[in-house]
Parts: C-alpha cells; structure tokens; sequence
C-alpha cells in the first residue's frame, strides 16, 4: 500500500513497536473491521488517534487526529450540508421555488447525504457521532435566505476541502477528497447561478484561486450552525 | 517533458479496465451511429484517437515539474481558447461576464504555472503552446458556432477538473503546490458547473454525458465520451456507496468526480495540439 512508504519514511517501523497499539487498535475495532476494510487496511491508521465512541447524538466530539481526523472533519461538515437540504426539502422548498431551483437543492440533498452516508460507513466505529444542528437562523420559506445559506455551506465546503487537502498523508485518501470536493464547487456555482445568473464568479476568485481554509477558521465559520461541541486538537496542522 | 515522445508511447497491449471502458464506449458510439456515419467519421476522425490507447501506467511520471508541465498545456489550451471565443463576438452578450472571467482564470492558471515551472528550474520550451481547436478540421468553426463553443468548453473544463484531480498524490509530498493545485481544480469545476449550466445541463456529471456530447456529430460524441470514462463509478476508498445509501444511483454517480490520468488527458486532448 503506497501509505506505507510514507510510513518508512516518516520512521515507522513495520517489524516491531507498535505491536501494543496494534493490539489495542484491533481490540477496539472489534466488528467495525469489515465495514471500512480499505481505511483499516491502511497501516497509517493505526498510528493515528482513535477517538473515544461516541454515543449516537453526543454533546461533545473529538475528530482525532492523522487522517482519521480529517475524514471525521469532512464527515462533519457533510452532515451539516446534508441536515441543511433535508430541512429545505422537508419544508417542502420555499414558497415560489420554480422546478429548477427545485431540482437543483433535491440533487444537492441527495449528494450530501451519499457524501455523509459514505463517510459513516468508510469510518466505521472511528466515526464521530451525529451531530446535531441549529437552523434557527435560517427562514425556510424564504429563497433568499435557503439560497444564501445554501451559498454559504458550499463554499465553505470547498474551502474546508481545499485547506485539508494537504494535511492528509494517503494519496488514496486525497483523491476520494478531491472527488468530492470538486462536486462541492459545481453546488457552489450552481447556488450561485441561481442567486445571480450568468453574473457567475463575479463576487469571488478574483485571484483565479478558490478559497483554502484550515480546519480551525472553517469550524469557527460553521460554529453558529453546529450544537455539538467539536474538539478539532487532535487535527493535523501541517 | 517530450509531449510528442509521450504520445509515441503509448502501447495497446496490457490494457486496463478503464481503457477497456472506453474502447467499449467509443464501440458503442460507432453503433449508434449506424454504419454510413461509421465510414465518414472513420474517415476524419483525429488519428490519435485510434493509435494512441492511453497507457495507465504512464502515471508514474510523478515527477513535480513534468505534473506542472501537463497543467500548463491544459490551462494553455484553455485559455487561449477564451481568447479566440470572447474575440470571435460569437459569445451571447447574457454570457460575456462568465467567458471573460473564465478567460482572466485561465490567464491567471498560466502566468502562476509559468512562473512556478521557471522558479523550479524547468523550462517552458517543450509545453504545447499552438492549438488547432478545429482539431486537424473536425469542427470547421469553433469559433463561428456557438453551441459548439459551448461544448468544447464543457469538454475542456470538464477535462482540467479530471485532470488535476488524477495529479494531486504526485504533488502530495509538497503541501504548497497541492494547495494550489487544489485551489484551481475547484475554479476549473466552478467553470464546468457554469458552462454546464448555461448548455441546459445539470453543473455535475451526470446520465446525459457518459456516451459523450451529443449534437455535433459522431466524431465529437465518440472523443467527448472519453471525457466520461468511469464517472459511473460508485466505489469510493472501498465503500460501495450504493450498498450504504438509500440515495439513488444516479445521484452516488453524480456526487462524486473522477480523476483521469494523465496519458487518458493527453489522448483527449492531442487533436488540438499543433506543437
């Protein structure tokens, strides 16, 4: 596995030394193994911080750290974005939503639930609990307010991605990444073009690059949306 | 990077899925078209496209200078595309703000790529730098038809997202220009979105497009539905997502972008190279 050259390099040794991590990783997994075998088949996890279970709807969550902690902080947000077009769709749209604009939130709906649903069963039992959220900002029947805040979550979104990117360590973890992240951005264009049509990238990029934040900034731009308390420590920072 | 040595490389044998995936889908394309039409897109189809099977393993090419090459001959190709399209006046005014942005973009895509290339000590003299975006004469007029436009521009960008994303583990080892690769990735799928968009499509990649851009012929279609190749996939870092979601299918195909490598890239994109 091509995680284990980085390994090596990064002075982990195979033969010896993390047998007792080993040990306690494996005992902890338990059955969880056979739902995420290509993420626990990745030598690089067991070196990584394996967060506490949580129960289903925790107060508290940690994301761990290395690559684990990445995942669970896309996973994170995902859940955000999915909870966020559930409610729009529940709501059955905002008043006056033309068949477009309909057909545009149920497929993100529907993307950002594959997404969250992919990241609990890649994750196993190293995934963090369901969060849980607080809409009361958002005025449901509102277009302007379901397509900002749709705005906001999907750009937000592609900046979280851009910023983790570089903090993983798989090259087979950062493609999965860059798979849905450049979905992230068609959303984003595509909420846009709704907001302001064929006034397409006016109010961003000016510099031809989309936005890369860290972890920390995005989880502090997402916090008025997110009840959960998320300890992010544990995240790699470079 | 030798861009004429490395198409000269390629080799039939040994073919992956994925290649197999195409050849198919190109097969399918010729049926569809029915057996007149075989004979004449047969006939001025880009000859690349029949000697040149792309080979997956060209991929290990992950030298950092030679990944900054290839995306500055798609980022090359793209925009002096924008250049010709906004100066053809074929652009509908409602448009003109997009394809002048994109184009300012692209620009912007180059000038970094260049300037990155030189300050690591690479030259800029063997990138594509002449493009024939009638393809040896395929599309008579690129720039005279706008739906055409419309489409190679979906192509191109559609292409670029792929492309980047196929480069990102070999940038992996340097945080800095992964992040910048990243940062243009996600414009070029901005661009795609938009594009996509204004043709009267859904902005991601979806049933409609795995046999290729319908409308301008057999040739496009065929060429084009390389741009496709495996996006039905839904198996994701050994999840298959469909096992695990009630979404539809359709929807798992669509929430996911698939990379391309870059010999499948250069396949696409050699019949618009000049030198």
């Amino acid at each position: 596995m091509s995680n284990f050259v980085n390994l090596k390099r990064r002075g982990f040794n195979p033969e010896g030394g993390h047998n007792s991590s080993r040990r306690s990783f494996l005992q902890y997994s338990g059955a969880a193994l056979a739902t995420s075998a290509i993420l626990l088949s990745g030598c690089e996890m067991l070196e990584d911080y394996i967060p506490p279970k949580n129960p289903n709807f925790p107060d508290k969550v940690n994301l761990g750290s290395g690559d684990i902690g990445i995942l669970n902080y896309a996973y994170a947000l995902e859940q955000l974005e999915a909870a966020f077009y559930t409610k729009v769709a529940l709501r059955g749209f905002y008043s006056g939503a033309s068949l477009e604009e309909i057909r545009v939130l149920d497929d993100l709906r529907q993307h950002e639930v594959a997404h969250r649903e992919f990241y609990e069963a890649a994750l196993g039992n190293k995934a963090i609990g369901k969060l849980e959220f607080d809409f009361s900002s958002v005025d449901f029947s509102s277009r302007e307010s379901v397509l900002q805040t749709a705005k906001t979550f999907e750009d937000l979104g592609v900046a979280a991605y851009n910023g983790a990117g570089p903090l993983l360590k798989s090259s087979d973890l950062l493609v999965v990444a860059g798979k849905i992240v450049s979905v992230e951005a068609r959303h984003a264009e595509a909420i846009f073009d709704l907001i302001a049509p064929n006034e397409a990238f006016v109010d961003f990029i000016n510099d031809g690059l989309e936005e890369a934040l860290p972890p920390s900034q995005v989880l502090q731009m997402a916090s008025p949306f997110i009840v959960t308390e998320i300890d992010a420590s544990n995240l790699p920072k470079s | 990077m030798d861009f004429i040595k490395l198409f000269n490389s390629f080799n039939i044998e040994n073919k992956s899925e994925e290649e197999v995936d195409i050849y198919m889908s190109r097969k399918e394309a010729f049926r569809k078209m029915g057996s007149l039409t075989k004979k004449v897109a047969l006939a001025s189809l880009p000859v690349a496209a029949f000697t040149m099977m792309p080979k997956m393993a060209f991929a290990k090419s992950s030298d950092v200078v030679g990944v900054l090459k290839f995306a500055l001959a798609l980022e090359r190709l793209e925009y002096q595309f924008y250049i010709q399209g906004v100066n053809s006046g074929i652009i509908s005014n409602a448009h003109q703000n997009v394809f002048i942005s994109i184009r300012e973009h692209e620009r912007i895509h180059v000038e970094l790529l260049e300037a990155t290339i030189q300050s690591l000590g690479g030259s800029l003299g063997d990138v594509p730098s002449k493009f024939d975006y009638t393809a040896g004469g395929v599309f008579p007029s690129p720039f005279g038809n706008y739906q055409l436009f419309l489409a190679l521009s979906q192509a191109f960008e559609d292409t670029g997202v792929r492309a980047y994303k196929g480069q990102a583990p070999n940038l992996i080892e340097n945080d800095d220009l992964l992040k910048v690769a990243l940062q243009i990735h996600a414009v070029e799928a901005r661009h795609a979105s938009q594009v996509r968009r204004i043709r009267g499509r859904k902005g991601w990649i979806t049933d409609e497009d795995y046999d290729g851009i319908d409308g301008f012929g057999g040739t496009f279609m065929m060429a084009s539905s390389a741009v496709y190749a495996g996006e039905k996939n839904t198996k994701h870092a050994g999840v298959e997502v469909t096992d695990v979601t009630t979404v539809p299918v359709m929807a798992v195909r669509e929430a996911w972008d698939e990379p391309l490598s870059m010999e499948m890239v250069l396949d696409i994109v050699k019949p618009f190279i000049v030198s």
